[in-house]
C-alpha cells in the first residue's frame, strides 16, 4: 500500500494522479510519450512509491521532459549526461528510487559513452530508453537507432548510417538488467516497469515509442492487432518461444541457429521449442539479434519483448559505501589535526 | 685537508636528469630535509610529459629546482648555484642558467659517445674536456660505477643496481649541505619495508655518496644555511595539490557535508583524485569518471543529493566542462570546479605551467553564464583558497571555479599549518518543510540572493529543476521574454553581490599608494613580492597586491589602484587579467607576459618594473 502523510499527517493512499504536476504536458497531441507517462505513473503509485524518495533524471529531447510531468524530484540535465547526474546522486543518497529517462538520440548518441558506463558499473536505478527511431526534437533527423536508406532532412538521399541495436549494446556493457517494452502495450509496459524496479542494480528498458510526426507507424508492424501476433515475441522466462495468433509458431535451437518452426506442420512439440531463460546470458545474446527489419527481410525472426536476461552483481554505491566504512573501521573516524600534520613536521619557537 | 664550513643565505639548487634518473624524487627528498632543518624554500618540478622519453636525449630531461635559504624565499630562484647534471642531455639544457662561478656536479658517466651523440654535441668535442665549464667550479664524479662499486654485493641485477645513483647524489649533497642521512634513511625504511634488498642497496648508495663528499678533496667545502625567521608554530611541508586536498576535506568537516569529487585523470590535477582516494576515513566520496563530462556531472548530480560536489581538472578539461558548467549555473546548486592549469590550447603544455585559462573561467561557456573565480597564490596558499571555494559555493549556492596551475601544484614550501579547532565552523543548511507553505519555492532567495538547497529525500520539498529557463520564484519552465531578462540579471547580481561576503582587497608589501602597483593573480605572487621588496630597497615607491578573488574583484579594487601611477599586471600567459582591468575599470593597466611554460623570473620582472618606474 503506498502511504505517504499529507499535511496533517493523516496517511493516504496514492493514485496515479497524485503523481503528476500540475504543469501542462507539451508532447504532441498521440505522442507515444503520453501512454509511457500514463505506466509510469500508475506503476509508481501501484509500487507503493513515495514521491519525495523519488528522482527522475533525464538529459535533451521530447523524452527528456518527462521530470516535469512528475510530482516526485526531477532533473532536466544536459544533453546525453542524464546517466552521470543519476551516478552522482545515487552516490550522495543510495535509499533514493532514481530514475533516468533518454531517448534514442540523448542515451545512444551524444551519451552513449555514459549508456555504456552506467550499465558496467550497475548502480541501482533504472533506466527507462524512450526509442522513436528519430529526432523528434530537432524536427525529425534520423538517429542512431533509425533503419538503415531513412529519408529525412538531414538525408535527403537516404541515410548510410547501420543502426545500433540497443539490446545487444546493454547486454555487451554486462548490464544486469535488460528488458523491451512498447507505448501501446500498457500491461506489458507496466508489468516491465515493475520489475525493472524490483531489479537491484541497473534495470535498462528499452520502449518502443511512436513519434507520430516525424516517425509515424515505425513500430506499427510489432505493435498492431493486425501484425503482432506474427512478428512480435513476448518473452517469459520458463515458457518456450512461441508466438503466431494461435501460437502455433516457435524457435527452435539448431545448436546455436535459431529456427522458426510451425508446430502444426513441421512435426515439432513444444517440448523441442527453445524455453526462454532470463539467467541464461549466451541465449540473451541470440535473442538480441532477433533484430531483423520485417520491411526489408519478410523472413525476419520476430522481434522479442519481455525481460531477456537479468543477474545479480554488487551495485556501485552499495560498494562504495561498504569500502568507506571498511576504511573508517581500519583506519578510525579521521582526525582533521592528523591529517593537517601529515607525515614529518618541525617547530619553529 | 680540513673541513671548511661556510655559512650561505640562499641557494639555488638544480637536479637535472632524464626522465628515469629518480631526479624529481632526489630533489623531493633534498627538501624534505631542508624543510625540517627549518629554511624557507621554494621549488619547481620541470618534467617532461612523457613518462619515459628516449633515455638520454634532450626531450627527455627531467629537472627539479629549490631554492632555500636562511632568509625568505619566494620563488624557486633565476639562476642556479648548483647544478646537477646526471647526463649529457641534462647539462646541455641547464648551463646557461648555472650563475657565473657556480658549481656544476656531473656524472661523468653520462657523458659517453652515445650520451653525447643523444646530446647534440659534438662527438668529439666532450664538454667535460673542452672550455664548455670555463668559469665554473665542476665536480666531476664517476656516478655510476662508484654505485655500482658501493653495492656490488648485492645480487640486483645492473639495472635495479644503476636506479640507486640517484642515492649516491643525494647523499653526495647531504653532506655538503652539512645534514644527516635521517630524514632519507626514515623515508628508504617505510618505502622498501618489504623489499630488503632494494631497501639495502639504496642506503648504501647513499652512503656512499656521503663518505665520498666527506673525503673528496676537490669539494670538501661544507656550506650551512641556516634555518629562517619563521613565525614561529609548527610546519610541515606542502605541495599545492595537496593543500588542495587538505582545504577540501577540512571544508567538507567544518561545513558538515559529505565530499564528492568526481575526475578524469589529466595532468597536472590527477594527484588530487589520487590524494582524496586516500581519505576515506573522511567520508571522502571519490569517483573516476568515464570523460570530463561525466566527472562534473556526477559531481553536480552529488550536489543535487546533498554532497559537497567537487570536479577537478586542467584547461581541456574545463572546455568539455563548460555546458554542465552552465547547467550548475541554472540549477543553483553549490559546485566547486578546480582547474590546474597547464599550457593550452588544445593538449598544449601538459606539464608545463602557464596562467592559460582566466578568461576561459570568467566567460567560457554559452549564454550569460557568472560564476565565482578564485584564484591560489602559492601552495599553501591553496589550504585557504580550497575552504573559501567550499565556503561560496554552500553559501551562495552556487558553482565556484577555482584556478591553481602547475607550478603551485607540484611546488612545495614550509606550511605552519593551523590546528583545526582554529579554523572556524563553516554554515550549510538544506531546506525543510514548511507546515506554513502550501507548495515549495525552489527559486525563492534569501538576502544573498541564494536559494535554498532542497534535497531529494526530503518530505514536502518536490520540485523539477533543469537547464530551460526559470520562471523567478516558482522554478517553472518560463519562455516569458521580461523574466528571462530579470533571471540573467539576478544570477549575474548573486555572483556580483558576494562582494560583500569577502575581505577588501590589501597590499602584499612595499608602499600602499605610489608609482608603481604589480597586480598579480596565482603563481606570479613569489616573483612579485620578490620585485616589490627589491624595488622598495631601492627607495622606490613600489606596492604589489595580488587578488584571490577574480570573480567579483574585492569592492575596494578601483579606489587601490586609483593610489598608483602605473599598474603592471605579470602574468604567465598573454594577457588575460589585464584585458578585464581595462575592461571594469578603464585603468592603463600595463600587460607583463611571459608565455614559456616557466614562472617569470625575478631580473625579468624586476628590469621591466625598473624601467617604468625609472621613466617616471
Amino acid at each position: 500500500m503506498a502511504i505517504e502523510s499529507n499535511p496533517n499527517g493523516v496517511p493516504y493512499t496514492l493514485k496515479a494522479k497524485d503523481f503528476a504536476t500540475d504543469q501542462d504536458v507539451r508532447w504532441c497531441p498521440g505522442c507515444g510519450d503520453y501512454s509511457i507517462l500514463k505506466q509510469v505513473q500508475t506503476t509508481l503509485a501501484d509500487l507503493g512509491k513515495q514521491p519525495h524518495e523519488t528522482v527522475f533524471v533525464s538529459g535533451i529531447g521530447c523524452s527528456s521532459r518527462f521530470p516535469y510531468y512528475m510530482e516526485t524530484y526531477g532533473m532536466h540535465s544536459i544533453h546525453g549526461r542524464a546517466p552521470a547526474f543519476a551516478s552522482g546522486l545515487k552516490i550522495a543518497n543510495p535509499n533514493l528510487s532514481v530514475w533516468v529517462i533518454t531517448g534514442d538520440g540523448d542515451g545512444l548518441s551524444i551519451g552513449g559513452n555514459h549508456f555504456i558506463h552506467l550499465l558496467r558499473r550497475n548502480f541501482d536505478l533504472n533506466l527507462l530508453l524512450f526509442n522513436n527511431q528519430i529526432y523528434g526534437l530537432t524536427k525529425g533527423q534520423y538517429s542512431p537507432t533509425s533503419e538503415e536508406n531513412k529519408r529525412t532532412p538531414s538525408t535527403p538521399y537516404g541515410s548510410i548510417d547501420h543502426p545500433v541495436n540497443p539490446i545487444a549494446l546493454a547486454l555487451g556493457s554486462d548490464a544486469t538488467f535488460v528488458a523491451r517494452s512498447m507505448d501501446r502495450d500498457p500491461k506489458h509496459l507496466k508489468d516491465m516497469l515493475a520489475r525493472a524496479d524490483a531489479h537491484r542494480g541497473t534495470s535498462f528498458l528499452e520502449i518502443y515509442q511512436n513519434c507520430n510526426i516525424f516517425n509515424d507507424g515505425a513500430f506499427e508492424v510489432f505493435t498492431e492487432k493486425s501484425s503482432k501476433p506474427e512478428t512480435a515475441l513476448l518473452l517469459e522466462s520458463g515458457q518456450p518461444l512461441v508466438f503466431g495468433l494461435e501460437n502455433e509458431k516457435g524457435i527452435r535451437l539448431d545448436c546455436f541457429t535459431p529456427v522458426v518452426v510451425d508446430l502444426n506442420k513441421d512435426g515439432f512439440t513444444k517440448d523441442d521449442l527453445w524455453v526462454h531463460d532470463d539467467s541464461d546470458q549466451l541465449k540473451a545474446n541470440i535473442l538480441a539479434r532477433f533484430f531483423d527489419n520485417p520491411a526489408v527481410n519478410p523472413s525476419a525472426l520476430p522481434r522479442p519483448f519481455g525481460v531477456f536476461y537479468q543477474t545479480q552483481r554488487p551495485c556501485y554505491e552499495e560498494m562504495l559505501h561498504q569500502q568507506l566504512n571498511a576504511v573508517v573501521e581500519n583506519l578510525g573516524e579521521g582526525d582533521l589535526d592528523k591529517m593537517l600534520a601529515g607525515g614529518s613536521t618541525w617547530e619553529i619557537k | 685537508m680540513a673541513t671548511l664550513t661556510q655559512e650561505k643565505q640562499a641557494v639555488i639548487i638544480k637536479f637535472a636528469g632524464d626522465s628515469g634518473d629518480g631526479m624529481q624524487l632526489t630533489g623531493g627528498l633534498f627538501t624534505d630535509d631542508t624543510a625540517i632543518s627549518g629554511s624557507d624554500l621554494a621549488t619547481f618540478p620541470d618534467f617532461p610529459a612523457e613518462i619515459r622519453a628516449p633515455i638520454g636525449t634532450l626531450a627527455g630531461v627531467s629537472g627539479f629546482q629549490l631554492h632555500f635559504g636562511s632568509e625568505r624565499i619566494y620563488t624557486p630562484g633565476d639562476r642556479f648555484d648548483v647544478l646537477v647534471a646526471m647526463n649529457a642531455a641534462a647539462l646541455k639544457s641547464n648551463i646557461s642558467n648555472v650563475r657565473k662561478g657556480g658549481t656544476i656536479i656531473i656524472n661523468e658517466d653520462g657523458f659517453d659517445s652515445k650520451n653525447l651523440r643523444l646530446a647534440k654535441y659534438d662527438e668529439d668535442k666532450n664538454p667535460l674536456d673542452d672550455n664548455t665549464l670555463e668559469g665554473f667550479e665542476a665536480i666531476k664524479i664517476p656516478v655510476t660505477k662508484l654505485t655500482r662499486e658501493a653495492i656490488s654485493e648485492s645480487t640486483l641485477g645492473t639495472k635495479e643496481k644503476d636506479r640507486c645513483k640517484n642515492m649516491f647524489v643525494l647523499g653526495f649533497l647531504l653532506w655538503r649541505y652539512s645534514r644527516s642521512m635521517d630524514t632519507t634513511t626514515k623515508f628508504l625504511n617505510a618505502k622498501f619495508k618489504n623489499k630488503p634488498e632494494i631497501l639495502d642497496a639504496n642506503q648504501k648508495a647513499l652512503m656512499a655518496g656521503y663518505n665520498l663528499a666527506d673525503t673528496m678533496e676537490v669539494s670538501n667545502d661544507r656550506y650551512l644555511v641556516k634555518a629562517a625567521k619563521l613565525a614561529p608554530g609548527k610546519y610541515r611541508s606542502i605541495m599545492g595539490n595537496d593543500a588542495l586536498v587538505l582545504g577540501l576535506i577540512t571544508a567538507s568537516k567544518k561545513l558538515g557535508v559529505p565530499l564528492f569529487y568526481g575526475s578524469y585523470p589529466i595532468t597536472p590535477a590527477s594527484s588530487i583524485l589520487h590524494s582524496l582516494s586516500k581519505y576515506k576515513n573522511f567520508g571522502v566520496r571519490t569517483f573516476q569518471a568515464e570523460d570530463e563530462i561525466a566527472a562534473v556531472s556526477s559531481a553536480i548530480g552529488a550536489s543535487y543529493g546533498g554532497s559537497l560536489g567537487i570536479t577537478g581538472t586542467s584547461g581541456p578539461g574545463l572546455a568539455l566542462k563548460g555546458e554542465a558548467m552552465g547547467l550548475a549555473v541554472m540549477l543553483e546548486l553549490p559546485l566547486v570546479v578546480i582547474d590546474v592549469q597547464r599550457g593550452g590550447p588544445s593538449t598544449g603544455l601538459p606539464t608545463k605551467t602557464e596562467q592559460s585559462d582566466l578568461l576561459q573561467a570568467l566567460y567560457g561557456r554559452n549564454g550569460e553564464c557568472p560564476m565565482p573565480v578564485i584564484a591560489s597564490s602559492k601552495p599553501s596558499d591553496c589550504f585557504e583558497v580550497a575552504m573559501e571555494a567550499c565556503r561560496i559555493a554552500v553559501q551562495h549556492m552556487t558553482p565556484v571555479v577555482l584556478l591553481s596551475d602547475g607550478f603551485i601544484a607540484n611546488g612545495a614550501e614550509p606550511w605552519r599549518f593551523p590546528k583545526a579547532s582554529d579554523i572556524p565552523e563553516m554554515k550549510a543548511s538544506f531546506a525543510k518543510q514548511d507546515e506554513n507553505s502550501e507548495q515549495f519555492m525552489p527559486y525563492q532567495r534569501d538576502e544573498k540572493l541564494a536559494r535554498q538547497w532542497a534535497i531529494p529525500g526530503t518530505p514536502g520539498l518536490l520540485h523539477r529543476v533543469g537547464g530551460i529557463e526559470k520562471e523567478d520564484v516558482t522554478g517553472n519552465i518560463s519562455y516569458d521574454p521580461a523574466n528571462h531578462e530579470h533571471m540573467v540579471k539576478t544570477r549575474e547580481r548573486k555572483v556580483e553581490m558576494i562582494a560583500d561576503y569577502i575581505p577588501e582587497q590589501k597590499i602584499e608589501s612595499g608602499h600602499e599608494s605610489g608609482d608603481l602597483l604589480l597586480l598579480g593573480w596565482g603563481s606570479t605572487y613569489g616573483v612579485c613580492e620578490a620585485v616589490t621588496n627589491s624595488l622598495t630597497k631601492l627607495g622606490y615607491s613600489v606596492g604589489h597586491a595580488h587578488l584571490r578573488y577574480l570573480r567579483p574583484f574585492p569592492r575596494n579594487l578601483g579606489e587601490l589602484m586609483k593610489r598608483f601611477d602605473k599598474i603592471v599586471i605579470p602574468e604567465i600567459n598573454n594577457g588575460q587579467l589585464v584585458k578585464v582591468i581595462r575592461d571594469k575599470y578603464l585603468l592603463p593597466a600595463i600587460p607583463f607576459n611571459k608565455i614559456q611554460g616557466t614562472p617569470i623570473a625575478h631580473e625579468e620582472l624586476f628590469d621591466f618594473a625598473l624601467n617604468l618606474v625609472d621613466k617616471g
